[in-house]
């Protein structure tokens, strides 16, 4: 839409400004009272101007949160689990779009539903899950009789079990399969055009060939755009890692953390303490987000041919 | 022995037909062009041989050997593109050598190959730009370069030049044509450009849904078509084309009442309806008083320099004649002209195929035959 009158652009500039403000109020609330002493942050009214003691704040709540080692583990899992999405995500638009087997439309509408089911919603069977990996095979064993057959002839009870939960396969593995992803590679693998394959076909490269010569560095800022997306929100995890995760200690994510920074009801309402925490754990997804911003947007919008 | 021997080859989708049948051999260092209107078939034709696609019925066999199960990689064949299909990402080097690579051939092996292919194709400049950093007719040098670094027994090309401006079109059909002179690679090439099919052939292949209409030289099509579509496609301006009957007395009748004396035609031809057909350079302008002379009346003509064309009306079947003459010839005004039978194709309606003065329809595949 092109419209150029000055009415338009005010309230265009209006929109935007508004938006801005909203974005960046509750960040600019947190720096200033991360900064400021706990009589500061305790007067009424509050004064949204920063203060001196942001160094000390960020010291405590590094400390009372264990955050060093948290840090290292909401790396560990953040990484993996984009690693994985978009290992997984590449492969299997690879095989939607690329060969002709009878289900594949199937299978893509199948990947695709998994839209509509979030973690939160099946949590409780995921859950299930990853307290015995292996379950469903045992289910598959006994309902087909294998179990008892075994038992009977060598008096040795199969049990399956492969525990996920205080790991981080299990902090990682469940967050893996991602619709989004297989669908933004699939729209991107679409838009290979035929001769190209072709022309890889003459030139003798095999289907995996082709995969990692020609589509991988193809799709390189659809990959990194999509890599952008998917360790900021697994990041942000809070349920998952909450509910596998019983030894906080070895296992808690930096998210996991920040209840542990939020004052309690008798405590000291030290909330610069909290509000410091929160900056820290911020910090890695907006140095991401920063540093991958130039490819994120081309990787969205537009492609280098 | 053959280099590609096409032998009751055909092609389905589903259920529509779209290759009825090719039997044709293609001679080792022949330089064949595939012609034909759009949609007829020629790029499946020419991705068969390639083991792009799947032949639904009979057999390819390149030197010899039949490739209906082989992969396009173990058929020997190298082929250049419409829209050039070159890898974005890699450099001209990368590109030209990237069959290579992939066949395990050593890197200093490699890129001195790399290097004596770009400099035939005078790539040399520009081997460390990516595609997209060169102009359309140096992309597809570099599809070239790409095809002849691996040593095909076999060279295809689908259009290749259908996107570059008409100048280089002709630059660039020099150059395959000289390359083909000095590597002597059995090629084929597609293309629904008569002028770049006349020029390159050595002999032609003229396709019309799905079926093959004719082969042979380029000359020999033009002068010896061997269907009425053929005699129609290839020209330009058309061959004349004017449908009726031979009668006993040796006229040809045609129009409305239109008559014209054939008597060494007649005989041949008697009980059929056909098409008489001649090309317009062999139509001659005469004066009135001319023995058989047909009476036509001009529509309108088309100067082209040395020459001009007549578009006229006898009796009603249009007529179309090269004249030499530089007289005023306006709408309306009477021409004469005059035929030779031995310029005169004669095509058979119930089928479309040629037949010749004696009364034998001409097969696809036929030689030279008057
Ligand atoms: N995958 C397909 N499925 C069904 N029909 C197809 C398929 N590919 C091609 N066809 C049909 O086969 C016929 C021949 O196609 P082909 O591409 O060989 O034509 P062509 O002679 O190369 O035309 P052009 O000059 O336009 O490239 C066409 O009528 C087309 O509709
Ligand atoms: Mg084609």
């Amino acid at each position: 839409m092109i419209e150029r009158s000055p009415v338009f652009n005010i309230f265009t500039y209006a929109a935007m400004t508004l938006g801005l403000l909203v974005v960046l109020v509750p960040f600019w609330i947190v720096i200033v009272a991360g900064s400021q002493s706990l009589q500061e942050v305790s007067r009424v009214p509050i004064v949204l101007w920063p203060s001196s003691h942001l160094w000390e704040n960020i010291q405590a709540a590094w400390a009372r949160a264990d955050l060093g080692p948290k840090m290292i583990n909401s790396l560990i899992v953040a990484s993996g689990v984009t690693f994985g999405k978009i290992v997984l995500a590449s492969i299997s638009a690879f095989a939607i779009v690329f060969f002709d087997f009878r289900a594949r439309m199937v299978c893509f509408w199948m990947i695709f539903i998994t839209l509509m089911l979030p973690l939160e919603v099946r949590i409780v069977p995921t859950y299930a899950i990853a307290a015995n990996a292996l379950l469903p095979f045992q289910v598959v064993l006994d309902t087909l009789g294998i179990t008892g057959l075994v038992q009977t002839l060598s008096s040795v009870r199969i049990g399956l079990e492969w525990n996920l939960l205080n790991s981080y396969t299990g902090l990682i593995l469940p967050l893996v399969a991602t619709a989004t992803g297989t669908f933004l590679y699939r729209q991107f693998f679409m838009t290979i055009p035929d001769e190209l394959i072709e022309a890889s076909k003459m030139d003798g490269a095999s289907p995996v060939r082709f995969f990692f010569d020609v589509l991988l560095p193809l799709s390189r800022t659809n990959m990194l755009a999509l890599a952008t997306i998917m360790f900021v929100s697994s990041w942000n995890q809070y349920l998952w890692p909450l509910l596998i995760t019983t030894d906080r200690t070895n296992y808690g994510t930096v998210v996991m953390q920040l209840k542990a920074l939020i004052p309690t009801q008798n405590g000291t309402p030290d909330w610069n303490v909290t509000m410091a925490g929160a900056l820290i754990i911020m910090l890695p997804p907006l140095l991401i987000v920063a540093l991958m911003q130039r490819w994120f947007v081309r990787g969205l919008i537009t492609r280098d041919k | 022995m053959a280099a590609i021997s096409f032998s009751g080859v055909k092609k389905r989708y589903q259920k529509n037909d779209v290759i009825h049948g090719v039997d044709v051999e293609i001679e080792a260092g022949e330089f064949v062009v595939i012609l034909g209107p759009s949609g007829c078939g020629k790029s499946t034709l020419l991705r068969m041989i390639a083991g792009l696609e799947e032949i639904s019925e009979g057999t390819i066999a390149i030197d010899g050997k039949v490739v209906n199960e082989l992969e396009p990689r173990e058929r020997g064949c190298a082929m250049v593109f419409q829209n050039y299909a070159l890898y974005p990402h890699m450099s001209v080097r990368q590109n030209i050598g990237y069959a290579l690579k992939v066949a395990g051939m050593p890197k200093a092996e490699r890129e001195a190959k790399v290097l004596k292919v770009a400099k035939s194709v005078s790539l040399e400049p520009y081997l460390d730009r990516k595609p997209g950093e060169l102009s359309g007719g140096q992309r597809q040098r570099v599809a070239m370069a790409r095809a002849m670094v691996r040593e095909p027994k076999v060279f295809l090309f689908d259009e290749p030049f259908s996107n570059l401006d008409a100048k280089l079109r002709v630059a660039m059909r020099a150059e395959v044509r000289n390359l083909h002179r000095s590597l002597g690679v059995t090629s084929v090439f597609v293309t629904h450009d008569q002028t770049e099919a006349m020029t390159l052939a050595d002999r032609l292949i003229v396709m019309n849904s799905g079926f093959v209409e004719q082969v042979g030289k380029p000359s020999e099509v033009y002068h010896h078509p061997a269907s009425l579509f053929v005699a129609d496609f290839i020209g330009s301006p058309a061959m004349n084309l004017v449908r009726g009957f031979f009668g006993e007395d040796g006229y040809f009748r045609h129009g409305k009442g239109g008559m014209v004396n054939l008597p060494g035609l007649a005989k041949a031809h008697l009980s059929r309806e056909v098409s008489i057909g001649i090309r317009p350079e062999l139509v001659r302008r005469v004066d009135a008083g001319h023995k058989d002379a047909i009476a036509a009346v001009v529509d309108y003509t088309e100067e082209l320099g040395a020459s001009r064309l007549v578009y006229a009306r006898a009796d009603g079947s249009p007529i179309i004649a090269v004249d030499s003459g530089t007289d005023a010839l306006g709408t309306g005004m009477p021409v004469h002209f005059a035929l030779s039978e031995s310029d005169i194709h004669v095509f058979d309606h119930s089928n479309g195929r040629r037949v010749d003065h004696n009364g034998r329809p001409v097969r696809a595949t036929d030689t030279v035959s008057a």
